[in-house]
């Protein structure tokens, strides 16, 4: 060969971490990592005639309610938010033992109702509560039956069953309005 | 003693090749975990804590509602009652009938009676405005509802 081999010129990529950081950082201002986590409700259909009274006093309903104050009332009683999943879970799965409670799972209504100037955050934190106290029942009797909780069931025959033993059945009424001054 | 002292030697230079390589794989990861940011959010947003939440998986499905006092900057104009924001513009609880047709409208066919609204509300809202805003979706029939919440940490 005539021509001396030459060796190729390297390339200086010392820059292209710096592009590529920059292209980073834009994605990292621009976007946000979707993990919305949320509970879930259906409302009941709209009607312009107003829902049938609740009979407070039936065994078989719960009545919880949350004042323009942020307390608690559960059967005409104050209760710390701390103890209302239990007492919940009492009621719900009482099968007609304590005469003051429900006398089935799948007769148990629990009553939720708010007032206008109840805060959002008790308002959930109360919601949340309920709805712990039906999945906890709803684990436990698939814990048992199934051997695992109710959230890593797959058979739908399974979900169902569990379902059907303890129907979630959480009504809301309109929220009363004494003390809605503030919103 | 001479044997500690050392000749200066020249430090190697550190090979930065793969440098790049390690950027864009981090860049690919932001790229596929993470979604744009859709709206510029105009309400104060400090969620509620809880515990029994559902993944919401369907993204499409979701139409966002968002409630909360004007941010800082906007209270001059807007004082510090508590608003609704629908997209990017805050709202009255009068354009949430309008806002479900054309978040209805957006969605393929067989998608529209799945629709789930995803009430974003700032803690130190009251019930009120919430009722207000759930009386409306019942009477555009949008009946599902998801509360957004952030995870509890501490464990009672």
């Amino acid at each position: 060969m005539g021509k001396k081999s030459k060796a190729l010129p390297e390339i200086n990529a010392s820059s292209m971490a710096d592009i590529a950081f920059l292209l980073l950082i834009f994605f990292l201002v621009t976007t946000e990592i979707a993990i919305d986590e949320g509970i879930t409700v259906t409302l009941p259909p709209y009607s312009d005639e107003p829902p049938p009274p609740v009979e407070s006093n039936d065994r078989n309903t719960l009545t919880v309610n949350v004042n323009s104050r942020d307390q608690l009332l559960v059967e005409e009683e104050l209760m710390d938010v701390k103890e209302l999943r239990s007492a919940t879970m009492k009621f719900i799965d009482n099968n007609g033992l304590d005469p003051a409670m429900s006398d089935s799972p799948q007769e148990a209504i629990v009553s939720f109702k708010g007032d206008r100037g109840t805060s959002y955050e008790m308002y959930i934190e109360v919601y949340n509560e309920l709805r712990g106290a039906y999945n906890d029942l709803r684990d436990n009797v698939s814990k048992r039956k199934f051997g695992k909780i109710y959230e890593d069931l797959i058979d739908t025959a399974q979900i169902n069953e569990v379902k059907q033993l303890y129907p979630i059945r959480i009504s809301e009424a309109e929220p009363t309005d004494f003390g809605a001054s503030g919103s | 003693m001479s044997k500690f002292v050392k000749k200066p030697r020249q430090a190697p230079a550190i090979n930065t090749s793969s440098l790049p390589d390690i950027i864009f794989i981090l860049l690919f990861f932001f790229m596929v975990a993470t979604r744009m940011r859709e709206t510029d959010i105009k309400v104060k947003q400090v969620l509620p804590q809880a515990t029994e939440m559902e993944k919401l998986e369907k993204k499409d499905l979701l139409s966002y509602i968002y409630i909360g006092e004007p941010e800082k900057k906007y209270q001059k104009d807007l004082g510090t009652a508590p608003r609704l924001q629908l997209n990017d513009q805050l709202a009255t609880v009068e354009d949430i009938g309008p806002f479900v047709e054309a978040e209805k409208a957006k969605m393929p066919d067989e998608n529209r009676a799945k629709i789930i609204m995803a009430l974003k509300v700032d803690k130190d809202v009251n019930v009120g405005i919430i009722t207000d805003v759930k009386t409306e979706l019942r009477k555009s029939n949008a009946l599902k509802l998801t509360y957004i919440t952030t995870q509890r940490m501490e464990r009672r």
